[in-house]
């Protein structure tokens, strides 16, 4: 029978949300990890191995793995590390499968890969090396790397998301990396420097399916779509109701329908709009935009949805997924069009990623 | 070399299945315990020190009844306890 999973990081270990197919009836496992501070938890599709990354207070970064579904874990750090004398790695932040390997991008931001499914880690120094880090300050979540995405069909390219850096590319494996922030603004900077080269604040990087010229970017200051690869970014905020926001998921199959849920302002307590909870919905790749509000709180409602904490999953319709940094999450398996919740009163909810065993 | 008494906080034990609380080993210094102790327990010397290196800030281990660095040396028969500080959230 077919399992449906919702792999939760959360301030105070992961969680599996579990159901079926039909995506009606969900049971809650978990703590897991020892209740350590789990940043972004995934699982390969391939193998379905559950990674979950993350670092705690006592013990460090390290990333946890289990081969049967959260049943059991085990961990490791071997070669999370930067070379002695350098601020050391607080935690893991973000984790993707690829046919490399397991990227891994960790705070303060660098990039590592592990080619023997989590045991041990290699920095990608070509990162930390580009002739910027110098002058790289971090946003109000710390210097994170936080989007990670790896070309689907060329094992050579990755993108990552770094606040408050901006995106970078990389076309030879991490070796050499390249700013990709043309277009996006940095309201925050003096009035002669809104669109510099680097220092932009990206919230999520997301690639639409099947297309991988085409990037999504949720940011500190605006809503981005890219055609050409993240070298030149347009505005797709118009119709939103805010320009600001954490996190973007694409739809599985459609690279035209992307969710966001913006929040009210960096300086208005960053919850939904109006206490009003919505997902906003574009079919046609940002031109348009629609909340979908039903089986949503619609009074009185302060939380915020974090950057890695909204998916999707696979299923026809897809289903799409979010939790909040107050503990509950909200599951559509209509492609959006109405919502329940399925989870309330966890830890607040770091990230949102799904899996399906067939 | 000294053989020294260890007592390991619960916390760190139930991230290394079969480690005991208490143990003995041989050292000539802190960082050398940790050594020994991540032979036997691959991993532990990760999360009691970073890559700085030094011990982690919100671990201590106290030698003989004193705060310790990587560098404090171990005598034979030293009473040794690695405990986490009071820090969460």
């Amino acid at each position: 029978m077919t399992k449906t999973l919702i792999l939760l990081g959360t301030r105070k270990g992961a969680f599996i949300l579990e159901s079926d197919g039909m995506r009606r009836d969900w049971q809650l496992r978990g703590p897991y990890c020892d209740c350590w501070p789990m940043n972004h938890v995934i699982a390969d599709p391939a193998s379905g191995t559950i990674y979950a990354g993350g670092g705690n207070e006592w013990f460090g970064p390290a990333v946890w793995k289990s081969t049967d579904l959260g049943q059991s874990w085990t961990h490791s750090s071997e070669g999370l590390k930067y070379a002695e004398g350098e601020e050391p790695i607080k935690a893991v932040w973000s984790l993707a499968p690829s046919a490399r390997g397991l990227w891994t991008g960790v705070q303060p931001a660098g990039l590592f890969l592990s080619r023997d499914d989590g045991q041990s880690w290699r920095q990608i120094e070509g990162l930390r090396n580009h002739p910027t880090r110098p002058k790289w300050t971090p946003g109000g979540a710390g210097l994170i790397l936080h989007s990670l995405i790896p070309h689907p069909r060329d094992p050579q390219q990755i993108w990552v998301g770094i606040s408050a850096v901006g995106v970078l590319h990389s076309a030879n494996g991490g070796e050499s990396w390249e700013m990709r922030n043309r277009g996006t603004r940095a309201d925050f900077n003096p009035e002669d420097q809104r669109y510099p080269e680097f220092g932009q604040c990206v919230h999520c990087v997301v690639m639409a399916p099947g297309t991988p010229d085409r990037l999504y970017q949720q940011n500190h200051c605006g809503m981005y779509r890219s055609e050409n690869a993240g070298r030149e970014w347009d505005s797709i905020e118009t119709g939103l109701p805010s320009s600001f926001g954490f996190p973007a998921a694409a739809h599985p199959r459609d690279r035209d329908t992307l969710y966001l849920v913006p929040l009210n302002g960096d300086i208005a307590g960053r919850y939904v709009p109006d206490a009003k909870a919505a997902v906003w919905r574009t079919r046609d790749g940002g031109k348009h935009w629609q909340a979908l509000r039903e089986g949503l709180p619609q009074t009185n409602v302060f939380f915020g949805v974090l950057r890695q904490a909204m998916a999707t999953d696979r299923h026809d319709p897809a289903g799409v997924y979010f939790g909040t940094n107050t503990g509950e999450v909200y599951a559509s398996a209509d492609e959006g069009e109405s919502w329940r919740q399925v989870a309330q009163h966890l830890p607040a909810i770091a990230s949102v990623e799904t899996l399906i065993v067939d | 070399m000294a053989i020294v008494a260890i007592t390991l906080t619960p916390a760190l034990t139930r991230l290394f299945p079969g480690c005991p609380r208490l143990l003995e080993m041989e050292a000539a210094n802190v960082r050398g315990l940790l050594d020994a102790l991540d032979a036997q327990w691959p991993g532990m010397r990760d999360r009691l020190s970073d890559s700085f290196p030094r011990i982690r800030p919100h671990v201590n281990i106290f030698v003989d009844g004193e705060r310790s660095v990587l560098e404090t040396p171990l005598r034979p028969g030293a009473r040794v306890f690695i405990i986490t500080a009071i820090s969460g959230g």
